[in-house]
């Protein structure tokens, strides 16, 4: 991939390529001292979280992390060069960013949303990671439709007053600032809605409370967090009162890798805690499992099974390949609209695949000494629902794609 | 070697591309292809080869038949990625004509070296040629041939011989005594007898040929090695007319909920309708994606085309069933007539369904490859 990118890059393009290959020889991080979870959004522990904000300031400061920024905000002043770094860092197998919240969707809209003087004071230490960022979008009552938020801000004075519930908040527990919708106006749906950054780490014990919640995993990670009178200064407003709606867009495209700017993403390190989600590490798997006379990989529908996801994986990265080529493009979102859609189905069919293979086998968990693979297709299977759900449902996805793309009617 | 980034596709070949849906809108918009193909209902009517000859010679004299013929051949060379737009719009049209045949025929010939200059220079003149390679099983393995080249003549039958009515030249897989041969033989000639098929889709023919005692030109005497270099580009090609078609039927379901009214709403407005038709955007975006990537392959990473090709085949193969049945289905009661555009679309996918090997066949190949062969 790094390979066949490489000869289409402009000699600038090159030249970084070259800094960010040799900066990951010298400098890519050991093993690390602790299991690692499967994603950022498991971190459960300090030890954890110290590993990996170590290895995301080191990638910042040399400049591998937000390339494509101003300098004025911290960022590193390239043309189109976080892709390079991506590519690089993914081939060096580094571990992940723990601040993905921040840089996939706090970065973009802060930096598109925000005023001049507080893109400056938040992004340097997004970027370096040393302020983990949480988002703050569902409540209890608001989920699919989420415009129906209630968690409410009252101006008094120079000053906002919070007030609400917020669920599903992942990294809340470690996080210093959250990015957050908020209902200003009762009598508005849409048009009543603003979109603040908050200090939360500040305020624990003093108007913010943050409360685990414990997913069908057993892990943590994700929280419920309680407002009670916070009050937030003006100046963390981003875009104008009533604007909310416009600015969550923002947000919603870059979580869902249709956004303009490119995220800055790490990961490919290999452990023994850590497994791959693809389709060629469940063939290694059914080769390893015995089934009658042979293995697993011998079972014509069991390899009727695995071609099908190896296809629809091959898909997707096609899909990525050919969105850069203009003149084998219909509509310019359809391609970067299935994104999330397909990268969370096809990774939750491939964990059930694994799963299936595994047999008898995968009714042992973690900790089981005779699990296969620690117990981590099990895991992953069921973690895979969190992607198929968070950031709009699969369902919803299928709306946006059914109107913003073939033009059907709105479905509400 | 390794793929470039944009699969080849340039700028030659988006205007090829273009010129192509350009042609087929003006000169058989849907309405004139029922008319020129649907005329007659009946079942079991006789079948006759239905298409537009002197649209076909306009065709020819575009150029476009001779694309893949390398230029040392009198061609003009062109890569299969940009070849597979060009079929993509042939696909979107369902525009009945012998290209696909002809251009599965130049990619075998090219595989037969220097001995299929004969049939390129055919090809590069203006004549259509079509493969005679399958049994009457309709098996998908060229080894299962029934004819036999024997005392300098072509004995027995070539079954599911596409497009047959329209070509002048046949390319045949015949077993001789050496193993199997490749024959390039008039389809006018004495000894050569077509017998056209009664079948589904409208837009195409099809025929089983009697060969007795035809004369031919052995071009290959390793027609098993030649048909699996040519293979991957067939399957492509054909994959990406099934694209075509998906697109077709994809826009034109989605035009009839968007202005077909029930319960006071647009049929469009009910995610029973609105969800499936995504899925099949979303299944004709991954067959379309995997086609340039196969047809990319055998242009400049031909250690990765069988692999690759099967991925666009499979995808196509299942993505044409999903998206036949959706056009049909959201099209309600007008869908199930013979007036309604869609039937013809429908055919046309059944019958590029099978053809060259369906869905399950190609992952079979495709494991084969990747895990190795099952013990």
């Amino acid at each position: 991939m790094s390979e066949a990118s490489a000869r289409k890059d402009t000699p600038a393009q090159a030249e970084f390529r070259a800094y960010c290959r040799d900066w990951l020889a010298a400098n890519k991080p050991g093993e690390p001292p602790v299991r690692l979870p499967q994603t950022p959004l498991e971190i459960m522990t300090t030890e954890q979280l110290g590993y990996l904000q170590a290895w995301q300031k080191a990638a910042y400061e040399a400049g591998l992390v937000g390339c494509d920024y101003p300098e004025a905000v911290g960022g590193g002043g390239r043309k189109d060069c976080q892709r390079v770094a991506n590519e690089e860092m993914l081939a060096a197998r580094t571990p992940f960013f723990p601040n993905v919240i921040g840089l996939g969707m706090a970065a973009p809209t802060v930096f598109y949303h925000a005023r001049e003087e507080v893109k400056a004071e938040l992004l340097p230490r997004l970027f370096s990671g040393e302020d983990i960022w949480c988002q703050g979008f569902s409540e209890p009552g608001a989920g699919s439709d989420l415009a129906s938020v209630q968690t409410f801000a009252e101006k008094r004075d120079d000053k906002w007053v919070i007030n609400g519930h917020k669920v599903w908040t992942s990294l809340a527990h470690f996080a210093e600032w959250m990015i957050i919708l908020l209902r200003t106006d009762k009598s508005h749906k849409y048009d009543g809605l603003s979109y603040f950054v908050v200090p939360i780490r500040a305020a624990l014990g003093k108007g913010v409370t943050v409360r685990p919640l414990i997913k069908i995993t057993g892990e943590t990670g994700f929280n419920e967090v309680i407002f009670d009178n916070l009050e937030v200064d003006d100046r963390y407003r981003l875009d104008e009162l009533g604007k909310g709606w416009q600015v969550a867009m923002t947000t919603l495209l870059h979580e869902r890798g249709a956004g303009e700017l490119q995220t800055p993403r790490s990961g490919g390190m290999k452990n023994r805690s850590s497994h791959n989600i693809t389709t060629s590490a469940v063939i290694d798997l059914a080769r390893q499992t015995r089934r009658g006379d042979g293995t697993a990989a011998d079972d014509p529908l069991l390899r009727d099974k695995l071609m099908r996801q190896l296809i629809r994986e091959e898909g997707l990265r096609q899909n990525q390949r050919r969105s850069r080529v203009q003149a084998l493009l219909d509509h310019p979102m359809r391609l970067p609209l299935q994104n999330k859609l397909l990268a969370s189905e096809i990774a939750q069919s491939i964990a059930a695949l694994a799963v299936e293979v595994e047999g008898m086998a995968s009714s042992l968990y973690m900790g089981d000494s005779n699990a296969p693979a620690g117990g981590q297709w099990p895991l992953s299977y069921m973690n895979s629902y969190g992607m198929t759900i968070a950031a709009g449902t699969s369902e919803v996805q299928r709306n946006i794609l059914g109107e913003r793309v073939l033009g059907l009617p709105k479905s509400k | 070697m390794t793929q470039p980034n944009n699969y080849g596709f340039g700028e030659e070949a988006a205007l090829l591309k273009e010129s192509a849906r350009k042609f087929f809108r003006e000169h058989l918009p849907t309405d004139r292809l029922h008319a020129l193909v649907a005329s007659d209902p009946t079942p079991g009517r006789e079948p006759t080869c239905q298409w537009d000859e002197a649209l076909w010679a306009q065709l020819v004299e575009l150029g476009w038949t001779m694309l893949a013929v390398p230029e040392e051949a009198g061609g003009v060379g062109m890569p299969v990625a940009a070849v597979a737009g060009l079929v993509e719009e042939v696909g979107r049209a369902a525009f009945p004509c012998p290209l696909l045949a002809t251009l599965n025929a130049t990619y075998v010939l090219v595989a037969c070296g220097e001995a299929g200059a004969l049939g390129l220079a055919d090809i590069a003149a203006g004549k259509a040629a079509t493969l005679a390679l399958t049994d009457r099983h309709g098996s998908w393995d060229p080894a299962a041939t029934e004819v036999v080249y024997r005392d300098g003549g072509l004995h027995g039958t070539a079954w599911f011989v596409q497009d047959a009515g329209k070509c002048e030249r046949l390319l045949v897989c015949a077993s001789t005594d050496a193993g199997y041969g490749l024959f390039w033989v008039d389809a006018n000639a004495t000894g050569v007898t077509a017998e056209a098929d009664g079948i589904v889709d409208l837009t195409r023919d099809q025929a089983h040929i009697v060969f007795d005692g035809a004369p031919g030109v052995e071009v290959s005497n390793n027609a098993l090695s030649a048909l699996h270099h040519a293979m991957p580009a067939i399957w492509t090609l054909l994959a990406a007319d099934m694209v075509g078609a998906g697109e077709w039927q994809l826009q034109t379901t989605v035009e009839y909920v968007t202005t077909r009214k029930q319960f006071d709403r647009p049929l469009g407005f009910f995610q029973a309708i609105k969800h499936p038709l995504v899925e099949v955007m979303v299944q004709i975006d991954e067959a379309k994606s995997l086609v340039y990537n196969a047809a990319c392959a055998c242009d400049s990473e031909p250690g990765k085309a069988a692999q690759y090709a099967h991925m666009a085949k499979a995808s196509a193969s299942d993505m044409a069933a999903y998206a036949s049945s959706r056009s049909v289905q959201s099209h309600g009661g007008i869908g199930f007539t013979w007036e309604c555009y869609v039937h013809l679309y429908f055919k046309r996918q059944k019958h590029s369904q099978v053809l060259w090997g369906d869905g399950a066949w190609h992952r079979a190949r495709l494991a084969d490859i990747v895990i190795g062969t099952a013990a």
